[in-house]
């Protein structure tokens, strides 16, 4: 087992926990906490699979997963925006929805044999560095390296922009941004749409990128529920959202690839000679990312900072000490 | 022409508006604005199955006749509802504190494992009496269930976790965890799953009786199915009419008002999560002990602790209510087995859910036509 | 100077109207409310034009239309002459019209020159924000609104955070501003500095709207007055000189007001609460409460005044178990309650009026019987071997409903759908009818109408003559000096003085001993300046 190839790989499996929590972050942050990120994802990974076998197109495949996983996200925002119900319910709702969606639209895909994926290749020089140039900049999939770009824009974004500013105010104290004319509805619908387009992207990346097919409600196996975990971990920061993701999608790989040699750091190993222990190892990631959210959580209590204010609060316009 | 543009002036002094509740709704109105939003959803459902391939009036028909057709398979409609109605006892409990435990899956897997631990670990011979058999697992089965709402619990009072994510990742340790047993050390000649269980761990069902009531030959509903009333009725008393109830209802609708009232808040959470997950548990012990008869994963956590979630929020958290609306939801899932596309009694649930919840707009708010000409 | 939107002076055109603001026949109803009934109001430029009116009377709801929040079910609004519509706030900050809301509007994790900049088209895309720094550090020398541009909102006073307010209307080239009780959160020589701000504000040809329901600051700052009451203006536009305090009550109420109370004597008992030495941290965990020492007796009411956010609310929550404490004790009748739990308090005769009703002392939506029970559910009768004894607390519920006037169809009403004098009502019949030897009222007649307050007070001074020990925390100085037997002042969580409150209308020089406490001077320091002392 090489650790190199283990990382190289866990950061392309990482890809796709960062897409769906940089979405989820931007969503969070404008107020409204969307929990239908892995129902989302299934109708990313089931749309982008399907549209590029019947047009064998990945490109186009991808583009209709982020629409459609930003579009069915429209009916949690319709819910908890203007109808001011539970954004918790609102969220199971969906995933329940979009699970079944997918599933019903999905029938017979796994079954579809191969397609064409998103083009793979390495970075001219940047994949010469040694260690960092072998994991980071060697046969990945250009939305791997989208992820890259996108780590330090969303984080420009959220602190350094106009928009971005507005952003955090109506996620903060939403009646002060609406009696300065920001359009508190507007900007959360359009925040939910993003964080759904996200979330289809994350899809995408699995089903033609990372490990691609359509496996029903394994193909996601959990990941979207990860997501809206690392963002409490994140502290609503893409930059540390990326060094969760990352370090996740490491994991993942780790526990496939462990099982494969007989040795292990010259000893015999383990998990090959008693594949049960295997099951032991699927568990990790979920137990990591209780880990996870119990550091993230105590880090809120020590430094008393935590969720957007207004997070989970529906906006009523006139309420509010108006 | 004319009349078009008298008509259009006329329109345009009615406009809808939409104004907060001032005073309650009658008693009537919340029930039928459930009903309508089920309606709905089988409609919006029905124009999906369409445009998937279906045909959603033979669907819906299908479900009728597989689910309430004759004695039969209403008694399998039973029998598929008690597990609901145990897990949406257990999500009603804990939702009625705002505690979003979405873990009754694996709260339910577990207290399956709890319970065939009993049987598969041979503690007991297997010749020993029901009677120390049943109460024996339904103990067993109901720890399984609380420790494992006791984690999420835990770590919400003390670290102020958020018990959704963590219960939710419960559910897939626990269907890991009991993969390994089956796999490792109970598995029955390299199958996925456990030896059957002796008749003495099994629980009564109807069809035991045959020989005296010929009537009931066939009938598999358990003795599950008394477990859940009881539990349902034990549950309303207890959220209704005791001071603990009261306590659990007013950090569900105001934790500040309860602080100041006094109630131990960080204690509550763990009771109630370990109440609920006790409630699953036991939900997953009468379904190994009453219907599977053997410890195996794919019956088991088959999505009875989500389908949970939906049913305790379309009974509006009202234990009674659970037990009707689980088995309408029983019915669902077992004529669900047989249409096609399989994913279809999913995408229904979540139909039904996405609509209640919009509809719970029209109790808080009233929509009126009103005439602006005449407000003058 | 940055003011993007408006040219501040028009083109010097030759007839000026008379008025900036011009309001005719503006009705506004809301369900079960006729909140403005053809309501008229004027505005000439560089007035300050107080409008008053109780709790409710709608000049909130005026104003809100005035800055595009709400829009007006009839009337028209002009602006120098010119009819105009409002869809937005911002339509009406793009006409010089700028609103400060009574709760601040900034946003407490952004800096002060965010929270400027926020809404605006300006920046376009890339916050540069250190250029807009200094901009805006040369607006407030203008007006003399110094705060530190650079400060986050959080960790601004009260005072400042108001300054970043008006700074934000005047950076939007606001001709007119709209101030919504701007005075309810200051110290008396803080309420000073804003009024000579406001009249710097005038002299540079700005307009001002004050609401208010204060008399004395209206006698003291306004050029003219409008008066609403129950939706209906009862004084258009009267010069504000020459109104006395019992003119301007009777306008706004409708009727003669009793301005003191009749408080009857009352023989002081013994010491009930006495708090010693006691520290306690904030929701940050920064120190909140640094050595408070006060004591409560029997038969009495005791006043804690201090501006908004100087460890009141600590104090109460320490008092009642709600927070912990962390050196020091409180004894009630000689017995430890700091420190133990709330239930402890409440089995020992505390009782405790918080200080936001909907979010504290009452669940929204369990019953009007759910609620009233909420400090007494363990205990027999209404509680039996675990079990709650529901007729005999919805026979309960209807005995206080009709002792204490609460105006509810049944007692099975979700309490969200009272008023906020009903649910007050709900509360103090909870709280007073355990005959509690000891009570803490944290703003308890905030956001009343004044027959409500009078209610109110009434029920106060009731208790202290059965004998009860009262601490009273409120804001309203006024509202202590009328009740209160003594008077502690709090700043920055410590206790700046003590002064006795003699029967009868209150001298100046006492009101402003009280005023320079609640800016931070102690007692002994005033006493050795030589200014006159009293108590």
């Amino acid at each position: 087992m090489d650790l190199i190839i283990v990382l190289q790989a866990g950061v392309a499996t990482g890809t796709v926990l960062l897409f769906a929590t940089i979405g989820e972050i931007l969503a969070e942050r404008s107020g409204v906490m969307n929990l239908g990120v892995e129902g989302m994802m299934l109708i990313g990974a089931m749309s982008a699979f399907s549209t590029t076998i019947a047009t064998g197109n990945p490109w186009l495949g991808v583009l209709v997963a982020m629409l459609f996983a930003g579009l069915i996200s429209q009916i949690h925002a319709f819910i908890t925006i203007t109808l001011q119900a539970d954004q918790v319910v609102s969220g199971l709702a969906l995933t329940f929805l979009s699970t079944g969606i997918s599933l019903v639209l999905g029938e017979g895909l796994s079954k579809a044999g191969t397609v064409s994926l998103m083009p793979v290749f390495s970075i001219p020089v940047l994949s010469q560095i040694p260690i960092l140039g072998p994991i980071f900049f060697t046969r990945h999939s250009i939305l791997v390296y989208f992820g890259y770009i996108l780590v330090p824009l969303s984080w420009y974004y959220i602190n350094r922009t106009r928009p971005g500013m507005h952003l955090r105010a109506v996620g903060e104290y939403p009646a002060a941004a609406d009696a300065l004319g920001i359009n508190v509805f507007r900007m959360r619908y359009l925040y939910v749409f993003v964080g759904g387009v996200m979330a289809g992207l994350a899809g995408a990346t699995i089903s033609l990128a990372v490990s691609p097919g359509w496996f029903s409600e394994l193909t996601t196996a959990g990941q979207g529920w990860i997501a809206v975990g690392l963002v409490i971990f994140a502290q609503w920061d893409p930059v540390r959202a990326a060094v969760g993701s990352y370090a996740f999608g490491a994991l993942r790989r780790l526990i496939l690839d462990i099982q494969g040699p007989t040795m292990l750091f010259g000893f015999a190993n383990p998990f090959y000679y008693n594949p049960y222990w295997g099951f032991f190892l699927q568990m990790l990631p979920y137990a990591f990312t209780v880990i996870v959210l119990v550091i993230g959580s105590r880090e809120a209590m020590r430094k008393r900072i935590g969720a957007p204010a207004a997070l989970g609060v529906p906006y009523i316009r006139g309420e509010r000490g108006l | 022409m004319a009349e078009k543009t008298k008509l259009f002036t006329r329109i345009k002094f009615y406009r809808i508006r939409i104004e907060p509740r001032l005073s309650e709704p009658p008693a009537w109105y919340p029930p039928l604005i459930s009903v309508g939003a089920l309606i709905l959803a089988l409609i919006l459902g029905g124009i999906l199955i369409k445009l998937a391939g279906g045909d959603p009036i033979r669907s819906y028909a299908h479900i009728a006749k597989a689910s309430f057709g004759n004695i039969g398979v209403i008694s399998d409609t039973i029998v598929k509802a008690t597990p609901i109605l145990m897990t949406a006892l257990a999500c009603s409990i804990a939702f009625r504190m705002k505690l979003w435990n979405i873990g009754a899956e694996g709260q339910f897997i577990m207290g399956a494992f709890g319970a065939s631990a009993i049987v598969l670990t041979k503690v007991l011979p297997p010749e020993t009496s029901r009677w120390v058999f049943i109460p024996l697992m339904m103990l067993a089965g109901m720890a399984g269930g609380a420790i494992w709402g006791f984690i999420p619990g835990y770590l919400k009072a003390k670290f102020n976790v958020n018990e959704i994510i963590s219960s939710l990742m419960l559910n897939y340790i626990a269907v890991a965890w009991v993969n390994f047993w089956i796999f490792a050390v109970w598995t029955e000649a390299g199958f996925q799953m456990s030896p059957k269980f002796p008749l003495n761990a099994w629980l009564p069902r109807l069809t035991d009786y045959a020989q005296n009531i010929p009537a009931l030959s066939g009938l598999t509903t358990h003795m599950g199915l008394l477990f859940g009333i009881l539990a349902a009725v034990i549950l309303w008393l207890v959220v209704f009419r005791s001071c603990w109830g009261y306590e659990i209802r007013l950090i569900g609708d105001n934790p500040q008002a309860a602080r100041y009232a006094g109630v131990n808040i960080a204690k509550n959470t763990l009771l109630v999560m370990m109440l609920s997950g006790a409630l699953a548990g036991l939900g997953g012990m009468s379904e190994v002990s009453g219907m599977v008869h053997r410890l195996q994963t794919a019956p088991i956590a088959a999505g009875y602790g989500f389908t949970g979630i939906i049913v305790a929020w379309l009974s509006k958290l009202n234990p009674l209510a659970i037990i009707f609306v689980s088995i309408l939801f029983g019915a669902l899932i077992l004529a669900g087995r047989e249409i096609q596309p399989s994913g279809v009694p999913k995408m229904i649930q979540g139909i039904i859910l996405v609509c209640l919840i919009a509809s719970d707009f029209l109790l808080r708010y009233r929509v009126r036509i009103v005439n602006t000409a005449e407000e003058k | 100077m940055a003011q993007p939107n408006l040219p501040n002076n028009p083109d010097p055109s030759p007839a000026q109207p008379p008025f900036v603001v011009e309001m005719r026949g503006i009705v506004k109803r809301f369900p079960g409310v006729l909140a403005n009934d053809h309501v008229d109001f004027e505005l000439r430029p560089g007035e300050i034009h107080a409008l008053l009116g109780e709790n409710g009377a709608g000049k909130s709801t005026l104003m809100n239309v005035l800055a595009g929040l709400y829009r007006q079910d009839s009337g028209v609004i002009k602006i120098n002459g010119v009819p105009v519509t409002f869809s937005s706030p911002r339509d009406a900050i793009n006409a010089g019209i700028g609103m400060i809301h009574q709760h601040f509007m900034l946003v407490p994790s952004q800096t002060v020159t965010e929270n400027i900049l926020l809404g605006l088209d300006n920046p376009r895309f890339i916050l540069n924000l250190s250029r807009y720094d200094s901009k805006i550090a040369e607006l407030g020398k203008q007006f003399g609104l110094e705060v530190d541009p650079r400060a986050k909102i959080w960790q601004l006073s009260v005072g400042e955070q108001q300054r970043v307010e008006i700074l934000k209307m005047l950076y939007r080239g606001a001709n007119v501003l709209i101030m919504d009780e701007p005075t309810a959160v200051l110290a008396p020589q803080e309420i000073e500095g804003l009024f000579s701000i406001l009249r710097s504000m005038t002299a540079q040809g700005k307009s001002i709207i004050f609401i208010s329901h204060k008399l004395n600051e209206i006698t003291a700052i306004a050029d003219r007055v409008t008066v609403l009451r129950r939706g209906k203006v009862t004084a258009a536009g009267q010069p504000a000189r020459g109104l006395t305090r019992q003119q301007l009550a009777n306008l706004m109420v409708g009727r003669d007001v009793i301005f003191n109370l009749e408080k009857k004597p009352v023989q002081r008992g013994e010491v009930v609460l006495d708090i010693q030495d006691v520290h306690a941290d904030n929701d940050k965990g920064l120190p909140a409460l640094r050595g408070v020492s006060i004591n409560v007796c029997a038969g009495e009411i005791v006043g804690l005044a201090g501006v908004a956010g100087n460890g009141q609310r600590e104090l109460s929550q320490v008092i009642t178990g709600l927070r912990k404490c962390k050196q020091g004790r409180i004894y009630l009748n000689g017995e430890t309650v700091s420190n133990r739990s709330v239930i402890f308090g409440i089995q020992r005769g505390m009782a405790y009026i918080p200080e936001d009703r909907t979010h504290v002392g009452t669940a929204p939506n369990l019953s009007v019987t759910d609620n009233v029970i909420m400090r007494k559910y363990r205990q027999s009768p209404i509680s039996q071997y675990g079990l709650l004894n529901m007729p005999l607390a919805v026979k309960y519920a209807n005995e206080l409903k009709q002792a204490y006037d609460i105006i509810v169809p049944h007692v099975s009403t979700p309490v969200r759908l009272l008023s906020g004098g009903n649910l007050q009502r709900v509360i103090l019949a909870r709280e007073i009818s355990g005959q509690p030897q000891f009570m803490v009222a944290v703003q308890p007649t905030r956001g009343l109408d004044v027959g409500a307050i009078e209610g109110v007070h009434r029920l106060l001074l009731a208790q202290r003559e059965a004998g009860a020990a009262i601490l009273l925390i409120s804001e309203e100085l006024e509202e202590l000096l009328s009740l209160s037997d003594r008077i502690y002042v709090i700043y920055e969580g410590k206790i700046m003085g003590e002064v006795k409150i003699e029967p009868g209308e209150p001298d100046p020089g006492l009101i402003e001993t009280i005023g320079l406490m609640m800016t931070g001077t102690p007692l002994e320091q005033i006493e050795q300046q030589g200014v006159r002392v009293h108590g």
